[in-house]
């Protein structure tokens, strides 16, 4: 059977698996949002928890995924939840390092000039300090997809499903097909999603803050 | 009006304001100058509470402004920084329509703001209100730094080193407009520089600071004339000149002091060898005990001058001489009538004090009347 | 642990022999794509889609051509180290001031001996750091090997989740943390050496 007959016949498989792969990735990094944005704005408010924070955060990025997913499944045991608690996990440190970064990069003579204006604290947040570290958080996001969607296919190992599983079916059984119905989705998605997040990060820069460094 | 009444501010064991108590009037054009860290800024970032004084009390208008709410008083002061601080995320108009939309103007209200202020400096509104900050000089960052400042039209704006990081010649062009708008607009400027020419240019009132204390606070002519510190004249240097115009001028403010000199017995070759390196085509020759002898020249050599002999022998004695404290008139007539084109200035004790040339007679008197010149 | 030695040295064994191979063909490609301008972009945007696959999606495929095996994870390790490398290499190089480049035409230097002598020794930290990244992201990524029959330390991982033992998973799993950390710091402190080096000179 060539790989074209094959995606054919297993299409409703291939689909159901790369649904599912949306599904965890987007749960992971829309938590890994949820969790890292605040907390990186709070952390540029109180900059002195910062340095333990970001570098417990390193820390568990160094932890091979396949060591963080068997923790979860000896923890969770096997489904949908210990993958996604493990995904959110590596979603929030890019996300968080860019928003604290992006936020505290931010020149002092910007915050200076808004609060000699008389912006408030909210105000000089989000009108001066969101605003210009935008494309630092969405860069953040974008590491966090790729990376996300990568971990993802080790998810099948626990039982959560997504393109892994066919990978791991293919290598388990020594079945090409199945590798490539599994391989070639999942790095189309993560280079599209990739690139479409890329455009996004340059669409939402304000062209003042484009070509020239400022 | 704004009153400063026994303030003080102390960073840990410095002392940044020491009692201070001044009154700005309205409609006055004043510059807080003064050596680094003698509190100018300082001063200058309690107005608007960006920082809170220690102790004592600040009145505007009658108002004590720690009883304001810090935010509202700072929309109703205008602010520019050296580091002009547009926002690179916003357009022009929207960088000056900030502070009123901030006071939820409608635009109805903002937009001929913006179209008149960008008028006011020279910059259309439909070439400009659209660019970012990033698109424009420097010079017309802080044109917009400026307006932004002003688009609330609030009655007392504070000035912070604003055109410190511009080029001479776009410093002079902004100095002219800002003194121009204020003027027109009436404003109360509280400006901070370093700079004793943009004080002088700018300033109704000069407050001269230094350790945290004013040393003087008084018109720029009062400040010229009667400096209250040796600190003040030392500061303003080259501008002292422009009161010593009418005072006694004398020989030695003429003078140049770097002159060759050398003893009688000198050589020829040696002296042109002197003269030469030094670019020079005469030198004065002293006797034994220092006085003045006489002078030499290069052309006397060339005639006269033999390899080996002494300088002494055919020296010249006709260039007038005048005395250190010889008044400046007479000096001047001696040195037009110098077959040599210069007069040699003497101590009473007849030693050499140094020569006036006419170019050193002219330098001193660009000098007086103008401060100091660059070459 | 007596029995984890082996596989430490089979670990490193194989990071290091991905890291040389992969500095070779980073820094040749570095090169190129600074000397040959229409190429800087293809084999950057290459080099960063290669970056963007899914570990175990590239793996099984480099599986099915490469076979069951060390050489597999090689080549991927390589394959993911590649991108720091040659654009540490290539930002390095565009970011010799102008004026040394200049200067060293001015010298009668050829475009090889501009590279050797100016332009290579004052990117080098900047190569070097990239060198860093891609070495420590490879001790991580190499525990996948286990799944395409290579040896290191991703047996005893994957070994403990087969049959539940965090212990076994442990076993595994710390010296990688270790060596991961050991590494980025001894490189971290030749990488601030050379910085050094550079600006006093």
């Amino acid at each position: 059977m060539t790989l074209i007959e094959f995606f054919i016949a297993n299409q409703k498989d291939i689909l159901g698996s790369l649904i599912r792969h949306f599904q965890l990735v987007g749960i992971s990094v829309a938590a890994g949002m949820l969790i890292a944005i605040p907390l990186g704005i709070f952390l540029s408010r109180f900059q002195r928890f910062a340095p333990i924070i970001l570098n417990f955060a390193g820390m568990i990025q160094t932890i091979p995924g396949l060591v963080m997913l068997g923790f979860a499944l000896l923890l969770f045991g096997i489904g949908l939840l210990p993958a996604l608690v493990v995904l959110s996990l590596y979603a929030v440190l890019p996300i968080l390092h860019n928003t604290y970064t992006g936020i505290t990069e931010v020149e002092k003579s910007y915050i200076e000039a808004a609060r000699g204006i008389g912006m408030t604290d909210g105000q000089i947040l989000y009108k001066v300090e969101l605003p210009l570290a935008l494309s630092s958080i969405v860069g953040g996001i974008r590491t966090s997809t790729v990376f996300t969607v990568s971990w993802a296919t080790l998810a099948g190992l626990i039982g959560a499903g997504g393109l892994g599983d066919l990978i791991w079916t293919g290598l388990a059984t020594y079945n090409t097909n199945y590798i490539l119905a599994g391989a070639i989705p999942s790095a189309v998605v993560a280079v599209v999603l990739s690139g479409l997040i890329h455009l996004i990060q340059k669409k939402i820069t304000p062209r003042g803050l484009k070509g020239v460094s400022a | 009006m704004i009153k400063f009444e026994n303030v003080s501010k102390s960073y840990g064991e410095s002392k940044v304001l020491k009692d201070l108590s001044f009154q700005i009037n309205q409609g006055d054009f004043v510059v807080l100058i003064g050596p680094s860290g003698c509190g100018k800024t300082t001063t200058l970032r309690t107005i608007n509470r960006l920082i809170e004084p220690d102790s004592g009390t600040i009145y505007i208008d009658g108002n004590d402004i720690s009883a304001l709410n810090p935010v509202e008083l700072r929309r109703s002061i205008g602010y520019v920084i050296q580091q002009i601080g547009l926002f690179p995320n916003m357009t022009v108009e929207e960088n000056i329509a900030v502070v009123p939309k901030l006071l939820k103007y409608p635009k109805e209200k903002w937009q001929p703001i913006v179209k008149d202020l960008l008028g006011l400096v020279g910059m259309p509104y439909d070439e400009n209100a659209h660019k970012y900050p990033s698109e424009l000089s420097g010079g017309q960052q802080q044109r917009i730094g400026v307006l932004r400042a002003l688009a609330a039209s609030p009655p007392i704006v504070l000035m912070d080193e604003p055109f410190g990081a511009l080029d001479p010649i776009t410093r002079e062009a902004l100095q002219e407009e800002v003194k121009r708008i204020q003027k027109k607009l009436k404003k109360t400027i509280v400006f901070v520089t370093h700079d004793m020419d943009e004080a002088l240019k700018m300033a109704d009132v000069i407050v001269f600071m230094s350790g945290g204390k004013i040393l003087q606070m008084a018109s720029p002519e009062e400040l010229l004339q009667h400096p209250a510190d040796p600190l003040i004249s030392e500061f303003m240097g080259k501008h002292r000149g422009t009161v010593n115009i009418n005072a006694n001028l004398t020989a030695a403010d003429f003078m140049k002091t770097r002159v060759l000199k050398a003893s009688g017995s000198m050589q020829t070759l040696q002296s042109v060898e002197l003269m030469r390196n030094r670019d020079v085509n005469s030198m004065i020759v002293l006797n034994e005990d220092d006085t003045y002898a006489g002078t030499v020249s290069l052309d006397t050599i060339k005639t006269h001058g033999k390899a080996g002999r002494a300088i002494g022998e055919f020296m010249e004695t006709g260039v007038p001489t005048v005395n250190l404290k010889e008044d400046a008139r007479e000096t001047f007539e001696k040195l037009y009538t110098s077959p040599a084109g210069y007069v040699v200035v003497l101590n009473d004790d007849m030693s050499v004090a140094g020569l006036i040339t006419k170019t050193s007679m002219a330098k001193a008197m660009g000098e007086a009347l103008w401060g100091e010149m660059i070459s | 642990m007596t029995n984890l030695m082996p596989l430490i040295l089979e670990h490193l064994m194989i990071v290091l022999i991905a890291a040389f191979i992969a500095v070779f063909i980073g820094v040749s490609l570095g090169i190129l794509s600074y000397w040959v301008r229409y190429l800087d972009k293809a084999i950057l945007w290459t080099a960063e889609i290669i970056q963007t696959i899914p570990n175990l999606a590239l793996l099984a495929m480099l599986m099915i051509i490469f076979g069951l095996g060390n050489v597999t994870i090689i080549a991927g390790l390589v394959l993911y180290a590649l991108l720091p490398i040659i654009r540490n290499t290539y930002i390095g190089l565009e970011s010799v001031p102008s004026h040394l480049k200049d200067a060293a035409r001015g010298m009668g230097m050829s475009r090889l001996q501009r590279l050797m002598k100016v332009e290579m020794p004052l990117s080098f930290p900047l190569v070097f750091s990239g060198i860093k990244l891609a070495v420590v992201n490879s001790l991580s990524i190499a525990v996948m090997g286990v799944l395409i029959g290579a040896g290191g330390l991703g047996y005893p991982i994957y070994r403990g989740i087969q049959t539940g033992s965090v212990e076994r998973i442990l076993t595994g799993a710390i010296p990688v943390v270790l060596m991961a950390l050991i590494l980025d710091y001894l490189m971290s402190k030749v990488e601030k050496r050379l910085v050094h080096k550079g600006t006093r000179g």
